[in-house]
């Protein structure tokens, strides 16, 4: 059961529903009494400027789930490093759209990928499937940037198989839809590593959802994960990270944190860390808070000078900012701070 | 410069400020003493407009405005410095960015020009040359991991930056070795002026022994019990507080 095998078959029963315990707080069953039609292909020649555009030299688009450019899978050869923007663009109204992408790192090859979905449109429903894996020892870092339509529907699920020694490293921003959901599900070879990151900043009616899952089944691997999020109108704010270490995946070290920012009464974060561990010799931790504003730092902060409005912000970009630090790719991190400090300006 | 009257403060349930009365005139340095409890820091909180603390009765008149009628911002632009006992940790807020801004928010709200980033690296870099304070402490995040005493300076740093009107320290010296007291009372010192006020809130007579103080205010059970000179300071030492403690509320 999927959005995809939805799209696929017209079968609202293939909808995830509250009853799938992964998609109990995104139900997508309870929204869609009918499959909605095909998307149209869309204006090609109209496309909004895209967030990474002047940072890489190869940009992969799809409009409304058609691909403009090229075809297959992207395979990244030996070679220079290469950084590869990936736009998923939504530019139509009470339609539906699927699409699916393969990438392959070849052993020992590294790619950063900027990734980002804009919703021009209106209520539509989106779903996009990638299937990513990294060769030994390649290197993958993946940043991003989620902008969907208020009245959308929108999902993305990620597959990334890691061989041994590889290096994956993400970080999703989103400000989430009607419902939005970003899935990743990492399989680790042995001694790779993952950095799972995401951030969420959730305003009016709109929700996020950011889920994952780690596998570990192999020797000495490592998973690290890190999401930050405030909610506020009534927006409502999803985490379900799940790690599981399997016997044998000895010297595992996996670390997961989730700390949300609940700004109004009528938000809400739902967050469900889950480790699961079979293996003996391993070390993990999570930790998990929900809480407010410091109200003390933000009397301090008026004490200096600061009106309430502005010092709410600036605790509030400080608190997401732990995760935004953490992007490696300088221009991308540049553009994500200010993507964070734009929504939280904006919307006051 | 500052003039209160009978105020009374509630924190919850309790009344903690009952009827306290003080006259601060510009140009001089008052000493508010008094036993754990008796309601100083209650005092400066309600002075600087920290929400909880509930003025229930009284007025507090400061250059002739209603000090208790303003937001903490609105304070904070007019000139009222409080020294926090305990200096906030912001984690994530580099200490010179927010200094920067919290500057320009309150030149902005006095209708000032903003100051730009080269001059006010300027401005900071003298003040903390003056306060022996290293430059790059200032680019880390404001007070995270720094020391109590360190915590204290970058308080008077902000003060001098900041050059306010009407200066709370509230427990300034606590925590603070002989050194880092004696930099924190040359910076107070250096900012004595004629149109400056500074109420200094203390338990120790030890400040006093740096800052010499105009008059010296005896805090017990809420109120002001005793007025004196700066001798009372060093009454209060010798004796202790326990005299006061049996006044009736």
């Amino acid at each position: 059961m999927s959005l995809a095998s939805a799209l696929k078959t017209g079968d609202v029963a293939e909808l995830p529903s509250r009853r799938d315990e992964d998609w109990h707080w995104t139900d997508l069953r309870g929204l869609l009494r009918t499959v909605p039609p095909a998307s149209p292909p869309g204006d090609a020649a109209a496309l909004p400027a895209g967030p990474f555009d002047a940072c890489a030299a190869e940009t992969i688009t799809f409009l409304n789930g058609r691909r403009l450019t090229g075809g297959g899978p992207v395979v990244v050869a030996a070679g220079a490093p290469r950084t590869i923007a990936l736009r998923f663009i939504s530019h139509t109204t009470d339609t539906a759209h699927h699409c699916a992408l393969s990438i392959r790192l070849e052993p020992g090859t590294a790619l950063t990928l900027l990734e980002s979905y804009d919703g021009a449109g209106a209520a539509y429903v989106a779903d996009v499937e990638l299937d990513i894996r990294l060769g030994e020892g390649a290197r993958l870092e993946r940043i991003v940037l989620i902008d969907e339509a208020a009245e959308a529907i929108a999902v993305s699920t990620a597959e990334i198989e890691l061989a041994a020694h590889a290096t994956f490293a993400q970080t999703a921003l989103t400000s989430g839809a009607k419902r939005q959901r970003f899935e990743t599900r990492v399989r680790h070879g042995a001694h790779a590593s993952a950095r799972l990151d995401g951030v969420y900043l959730l305003d009016g009616e709109r929700r996020g959802d950011l889920t994952s899952e780690v596998v570990h089944n192999h020797l000495g691997a490592t998973t690290h994960q890190l999401t930050k999020g405030f909610v506020r109108g009534q927006a409502r704010g999803v985490f379900q990270g799940r790690i599981i270490v399997n016997r044998g995946a000895d010297g595992t070290d996996a670390r997961m944190g989730h700390h949300a920012l609940i700004l109004s009464e009528r938000a809400e974060v739902d967050a469900k860390p889950e480790l699961e561990i079979y293996a003996d010799d391993v070390s993990c931790s999570h930790g998990n808070t929900v809480g407010a504003l410091d109200e003390e730092a933000l009397f301090y902060m008026a004490q200096r000078g600061l009106p309430d409005a502005e010092a709410r912000t600036l605790l509030t970009e400080a608190f997401v900012g732990e995760v935004v630090d953490r992007i490696e790719h300088e221009a991308a991190r540049d553009i994500a701070r200010e993507w964070v400090a734009e929504r939280l300006r904006g919307a006051g | 410069m500052l003039s209160i009257h009978d105020l009374h403060v509630r924190v919850g349930e309790a009344e903690i400020i009952k009827g306290l009365s003080l006259d601060l005139p510009a140009g001089e340095v008052h000493a508010v003493m008094g036993p754990n409890g008796a309601g100083k820091s209650t005092l400066a909180y309600a002075l600087a407009g920290r929400p909880g603390y509930e003025v229930t009765g009284g007025s507090a008149t400061y250059n002739g405005e209603d000090l208790l009628a303003m937001s903490p911002d609105q304070r904070s632009a007019k000139g009222v410095f409080l020294s926090f006992q305990y200096p906030l940790e912001l984690p994530g807020v580099s200490g010179l960015s927010f200094l920067r801004t919290a500057l320009n928010a309150q030149r902005k709200a006095r209708g000032e020009d903003e100051v730009g980033a080269p001059a006010f690296l300027k401005l900071a870099r003298e003040k903390a040359k003056a306060l022996k304070i290293e430059f790059d402490m200032l680019r880390r995040p404001l007070n995270v991991g720094f020391s109590g005493g360190e915590k204290k300076r970058l308080e008077i740093f902000q003060m001098s930056l900041f050059s306010p009107r009407l200066l709370i320290l509230d427990e300034t010296d606590s925590g603070l070795d002989i050194d880092a007291l004696k930099v924190v009372a040359d910076g107070v010192n250096a900012a004595r002026a004629p149109d400056r006020a500074m109420l200094i809130i203390t338990h120790y007579q030890r400040l006093l022994d740096y800052i010499r103080p105009d008059r010296v205010h005896v805090l017990a059970a809420g109120r002001i019990a005793a007025s004196g000179g700066p001798e009372l300071a060093h009454e209060l030492e010798r004796e202790g507080y326990d005299k006061y403690a049996t006044v009736p509320a």
